[in-house]
């Protein structure tokens, strides 16, 4: 099922966003080359979601550039990356109507479509709620659904955007082994969180931001260990980062 | 003029008493119903292109549209008379004074409402979708099918009340369609005459007749959407 | 993403599919000809007498747009209609002379009355002279309903007002209610306000939302209404169903429409007299 080129290596060029006159993002350099779970750590405002949305494709720099491997990020025509995001959006149909839209979406097959679908809901467990209205699911639900949907299009790439910050903990840790499950079978997960407890779960390398700008860019054990930063060692310590 | 005439008025309409009702009655339904199915089939895609496309000049669109709302049916009426008059740019066609030409300006009527309405629906369900929805390489037009989809209990509203518009003027059809007995009389053209006759008993019980259809339509509405909602709420044994 | 557009250019097709036999007009059996004609002769009944006999004889089916006469003459000139038939002579004569038809013919007569609150303030009930009448309406300032609408009658109503000496343009007061509808609504708006107005007899006696309204004055030779048909020039517009449309103009001048038109009647008495072989009519 998956092909043989790969979208990775995604690089940040010197980066930019700048919006109404205000920078969201500045001079933002880093690649993505192996497997394993990034982890984007920051202050709120830091510029972790702008990060997310510009390596998806759903903001375009003002200044530097955003460069995929493959096409663009594509294979064959295919994006090969997906996103999670923080509320998750669901349409008004059952759920497996929303994994089968976004396979549609895709291009899949009227049958092809059906079968990934069963295969999303059973590999989440989510085969109970396969024909209730999507938006009527609990919040833990429509997230492990949102989950379940972007791994259906069998991507290379998962961009999540704080993806347990408005859930309880017994769903957070859930969802987190989802995550590791899709970290296991050899997908590269970013995710956003400001949560220190799961960063450090979950992380195999940190993208510590402040202010818009990229601070430190470590293997996780080493930035929890000793962060070389001002801005990380205030934030690892509980303080305000200003 | 006492109830009691109204209410005889209305028992021998419906029992058929009053000759030329019935088909009355079944225009009225055929012209409104087609023009409305007409606009919905124009005006969906319409309003939903104007809701997620940015273009030069969409301002200027959606004010415009909005404005169109409010256009009186005589004036539409007038203006499609003299496009279809015989001595008008499409009078080769024949359609004045038929049922045609009444379908033609009612969905011009209803139209605006559909367009302006779904535009409205639209861009608020765009506002929560569209990162969703562009991650899935669905922007702008390829985002219409599944927007239209998605409000479809609210534009379920949108088109009633285009019908409802259609169904309750009398100015359009009356000018483009003559008020001909037997074939372009419709209920509310048929009220305005019974009125300019002095029969007010059958002009009322006329009205009255209008409005219950309305109703049953809007009933019909209602219990198919709520069977539609609870049918997508199946929970499997 | 192209499955989903697919599948709702299949909805709109199925739906585009439905709309045009909707359209679709049902083929028509019978030759069918279009006559632009005024709201009393509908409003009395009597379309509703004449035209299925003409139908029942020659099978051809007419489908009546009832107007006021500016207006049947208007839809004349454009060629929406085939056959004109109003009761305004000097606009008829301009019709003929604008090229808009060959010629006019004269059908029938009936004629007008003046209606008034049985109060009667102007105090004129039962004079038979129509000028004086107008005359102790407009000196007293009593409320009239004019139909206002370039219609057969409201061009007649004015005639006569000049007849009775009064220069309406200067004289038009509060009491002078131009409505600009037709004779049905003109009387309902009458009746509502006890006041007086014109109306032709056929309608008068078909209307049933008197109220306190009765006939003042009938009777004045001036009162009396003529009717003229005239068939739209195939010259002028040549997709006018001349063949057909002359056929009506000959069955309405001809023996058996007069007859038709003379056994009309409301309550037993006749509405429209037959005139068309009338000279100077």
């Amino acid at each position: 099922m998956r092909a043989a080129a790969s979208i990775l290596p995604l690089a940040f060029d010197r980066v930019d966003l700048a919006v109404d006159g205000r920078r969201l993002v500045a001079d933002l350099s880093f690649a993505l080359a192996a497997h394993g779970t990034t982890v984007l750590l920051g202050p709120n405002g830091a510029g972790k979601s702008v990060l997310l949305r510009l390596a998806h494709g759903l903001l375009a720099p003002t200044a530097g550039a955003v460069r995929w491997g493959g096409d663009g990020g594509r294979i064959a025509g295919t994006k090969r990356h997906a996103m999670v995001f923080q509320k998750p959006v669901m349409l008004a149909r059952s759920a497996r109507a929303n994994l089968t839209h976004a396979l549609a979406a895709a291009g899949l097959g009227w049958s092809a479509r059906r079968a990934r679908a069963d295969a999303a809901l059973a590999r989440f467990d989510l085969g109970a709620l396969a024909e209730r209205p999507a938006r009527l699911l609990s919040g833990g639900e429509q997230q492990r659904l949102a989950i379940a949907r972007a791994w259906a299009l069998d991507p290379e790439v998962l961009f999540l955007d704080e993806p347990t910050s408005q859930l309880d903990p017994h769903v957070t840790r859930v969802i987190e082994e989802m995550l590791r499950g899709l970290a296991a079978e050899g997908r590269t997960l970013v995710m956003a969180t400001h949560d220190l407890g799961q960063a450090r779960r979950l992380a195999d390398r940190i993208l510590f931001l402040a202010a818009g700008r990229l601070v430190e860019d470590a293997p996780a054990a080493a930035f929890f260990h000793e962060p070389s930063s001002r801005e990380a060692v205030a934030f690892l310590a509980g303080d305000l980062v200003v | 003029m006492e109830f009691a005439a109204v209410l005889t008025a209305g028992w021998d309409l419906v029992r058929g008493a009053t000759p030329g009702f019935w088909p009355i009655v079944a225009l009225s339904l055929r012209v409104t119903l087609t023009a409305v199915g007409l606009a919905a089939l124009l005006g969906l895609p319409l309003g939903a292109l104007v809701a997620v496309v940015r273009f030069p000049g969409r301002g200027a669109v959606v004010v415009l549209v909005n404005t169109l709302m409010g256009l009186p049916p005589v004036v539409a009426g007038l203006v499609v008379y003299l496009v279809f008059s015989r001595s008008g740019p499409l009078g080769t066609l024949g359609w004045l004074f038929t049922p045609t030409v009444m379908i033609v300006a009612q969905t011009v009527l209803v139209l605006p409402i559909v367009v302006a309405l779904t535009r409205q629906v639209v861009e608020d369900l765009w506002r929560e979708y569209a990162e969703h929805l562009r991650s899935l390489d669905l922007a702008g037009i390829a985002a219409v099918p599944t927007l239209l989809w998605d409000a479809r209990f609210s534009l379920a509203t949108v088109l009633l009340a285009g019908f409802g518009r259609a169904s309750a003027e009398v100015g359009a059809v009356l000018i483009v369609g003559g008020n001909i007995a037997g074939h372009t009389r419709t209920m509310t053209t048929a009220i305005a005459l019974e009125t300019s006759k002095g029969d007010l008993p059958l002009a009322l019980a006329l009205g009255g007749v209008l409005i219950l259809l309305t109703f049953a339509v809007n009933a019909v509405a209602w219990t198919a959407g709520r069977f539609g909602a609870r049918f997508a709420a199946h929970t499997p044994g | 993403m192209i499955r989903l557009a697919r599948r709702s250019l299949l909805a709109a097709a199925v739906l585009g599919a439905l709309v045009p036999a909707a359209l679709a007009q049902s083929a028509p059996e019978k030759t069918t000809i279009v006559v632009a004609s005024t709201t009393s002769t509908q409003d009395s009944g009597l379309f509703g007498h004449i035209l299925p006999l003409f139908t029942a004889e020659t099978g051809i089916e007419v489908k009546v747009i009832a107007q006021g006469t500016g207006q049947a003459l208007d839809t004349g000139r454009r060629g929406d209609a085939d056959v004109v038939f109003v009761h305004a002579k000097a606009a008829e004569e301009k019709f003929v002379a604008e090229g808009f038809a060959d010629k006019r013919l004269p059908v029938m007569y009936n004629d007008f009355v003046l209606i008034g609150p049985k109060a009667d303030p102007a105090g004129i009930r039962g004079t038979t002279d129509i000028a004086a009448a107008l005359r102790a309406v407009h000196d007293k300032a009593a409320p009239f309903v004019s139909r206002g609408d370039r219609s057969g009658t409201h061009q007649a109503e004015l005639a006569l007002w000049k007849t009775a000496g009064v220069d309406l343009d200067r004289s038009k007061g509060d009491w002078y209610r131009e409505i600009g509808q037709g004779m049905g609504a003109a009387l309902n708006t009458a009746s509502a306000m006890n006041a007086y107005v014109l109306a032709d007899r056929g309608t008068w006696i078909g209307f049933k939302n008197r109220g306190d309204l009765d006939v003042v004055v009938a009777g004045d030779k001036r009162l009396f209404n003529q009717y003229g048909v005239m068939l739209v020039s195939p010259t002028r517009h040549p997709h006018v169903k001349a063949a057909a449309g002359q056929a009506f103009v000959d069955w309405l001048v001809g023996p058996k429409g007069q007859a038709a038109i003379a056994g009309y009647r409301i309550g037993g008495e006749q509405l429209f007299f037959p005139n068309a072989g009338q000279p100077g009519a």
